[in-house]
């Protein structure tokens, strides 16, 4: 389908082009938005070309936090020596993520507003809220094996595809957004929306907003953090359920803990419940699973991704257990 | 739009659509019709083509965006893999030949630079075993399933 392109030469140009019409989407890496385009479910009348804008650096920061330009491709994410040593588990989650490929032209800030895998969102034959607002979901009760199964709602159950942001869920990392109407900084827990009874609505973005920077606070507990991910083959393929946590344990007690699941949630998921059950207690896979269980409490299940639950349960478990000092790598002993 | 691209060394100035994809360009209009299309959703890597040296899927890609960039294509490329590659048996078909051998040349460059890969423990990035190629091979599928001789030929060029 036929669509005007510009390639903005720098910001102002890229922000006054959406500004001046809601039918301009910006252009990034294309490994998203040219597929959906492709498919007839992205129709703008106007493309904006924002890879050539100066948006492509990462920065140390004076509190020990990195600055992400939004437009650094995945791969230059991931093998970044800052992010490599402070965050592990951002390198572990951005390589667990597509292909090697795929990593080369993807950007940070289109990997944040990626859009759903979902089936029913691709099959233009089938129900879909996300694709055509109020249209119902054929998920619920259809193949549903890969949908999330924390914060669904009865209008959407489709999970979040990043892998990257779930490991900036975990960082609490923060989205710098300009528009012609200035600069604002949106945590990342506020970026993304639960679908409630608009899941076509899925971040808190205008649409004459882009996306500048991303920035990791100072997290020392991320020195020791790791991103674990479950799939249905090896390699190349979206979580059933990925981990990523960061653990502090001394003399065997919790002292600091962070998880965000994936592959589970509706956006990438802060596992907060979790996270308030680990603190204080015994670094053991009894205590892990107590974090999990308490998180999970919420899930709401189908027939065919009910078995999420125990998977995310082990998971989790698996993945705490490497983080424990002199930790071990075995079977279970629950 | 007229747009200048610079493939396998020389300057090619065309004139497309914006939506045409680099991989349409390259086969329609250029005829470098050794860069294949498979499924044409960014999936399956038979269009590897490398971009200033690294890999990127050409399906996914606008030629638009590109102007600029050193393009290389199968047609662009002498490399010891291509006859590592039929010593090997790494190819019935044939059909994604193309996207891995420019697939491997990008990835060899990457393993060269010390970039780690998803199976790479404690981020120490070793010699590349069998292990640490199917991984960081995985974004390029053989139906044919040729996938022993395409490692074997890949580490013998790699060691």
């Amino acid at each position: 389908m036929p669509f005007s392109y510009l390639s903005a030469p720098d910001v102002e140009t890229a922000l006054r082009a959406v500004a001046d019409d809601e039918d301009t989407k910006l252009l990034g890496g294309g490994t998203n938005l040219v597929d959906l385009m492709r498919e007839g479910i992205e129709r703008p009348a106007k493309v904006v070309d924002i890879t050539r804008l100066p948006l492509g650096e990462i920065k140390n920061l004076p509190d020990g936090g990195v600055r992400v330009g939004a437009l650094v491709r995945n791969s230059r994410l991931a093998a970044d020596h800052l992010v490599r040593t402070r965050y592990p588990v951002l390198t572990q989650a951005v390589l667990h993520g597509a292909s090697a490929q795929l990593r080369n032209m993807a950007t940070v800030g289109g990997n944040l507003l990626q859009r759903t895998r979902c089936l029913y969102f691709y099959d233009g034959a089938a129900a879909c809220g996300k694709r055509e607002p109020g249209s119902g979901c054929d998920a619920i009760g259809g193949f549903s094996r890969n949908s999330a199964i924390l914060g669904t709602s009865e209008h959407c159950i489709a999970a979040h595809p990043s892998d990257m942001a779930v490991a900036l869920a975990m960082l609490d990392a923060v989205v710098e957004v300009r528009s012609v109407r200035g600069t604002r900084r949106v945590p990342i827990a506020e970026l993304h929306r639960l679908p409630g009874d608009t899941p076509h609505v899925e971040t808190t973005l205008a649409t004459d907003e882009l996306i500048t920077a991303v920035e990791l606070p100072a997290v020392p507990v991320a020195a020791n953090s790791r991103y674990r991910k479950v799939r249905d083959r090896a390699s190349y393929a979206f979580a059933l359920v990925s981990v990523a946590a960061a653990l502090g344990v001394e003399d065997g007690t919790v002292t600091a803990a962070r998880l965000a699941l994936g592959g589970v949630g509706t956006k990438p998921w802060r596992a907060t419940e979790a996270e308030r059950v680990l603190l204080g207690e015994p670094a053991t896979d009894e205590g892990f699973l107590r974090a999990a269980d308490a998180e999970l409490a919420a899930a709401a299940t189908t027939p065919h991704n009910h078995f999420k639950v125990e998977l995310a349960r082990r998971t989790i478990v698996a993945t705490l257990r490497r983080l424990v000092p002199d930790g071990r790598d075995e079977e279970s002993t629950i | 739009m007229e747009i200048s691209l610079r493939i396998n060394g020389s300057a090619e100035t065309l004139e497309v659509q914006p939506q045409v994809s680099l991989l349409d360009a390259l086969r329609d209009q250029l005829g470098l019709t050794g860069t294949k299309k498979g499924c044409d959703q960014g999936a399956c890597g038979a269009c590897t083509v490398l971009s200033d040296g690294a890999r990127i899927t050409s399906c996914l890609a606008l030629a638009v965006q590109y102007e600029g960039h050193e393009i290389t294509t199968i047609e662009g490329v002498d490399h010891p893999l291509q006859e590592a590659l039929v010593r090997a048996d790494g190819l019935q078909c044939g059909y994604c030949t193309p996207g891995q051998i420019c697939s491997a040349i990008g990835m060899l460059a990457e393993h060269k630079e010390g970039m780690a890969s998803a199976v790479t423990e404690d981020d120490e990035v070793d010699e590349l075993d069998e292990e640490e190629i199917r991984e960081r091979m995985s974004g390029n599928l053989c139906r044919c399933g040729a996938y022993n001789g395409i490692v074997e030929a890949i580490k013998e060029v790699a060691g």
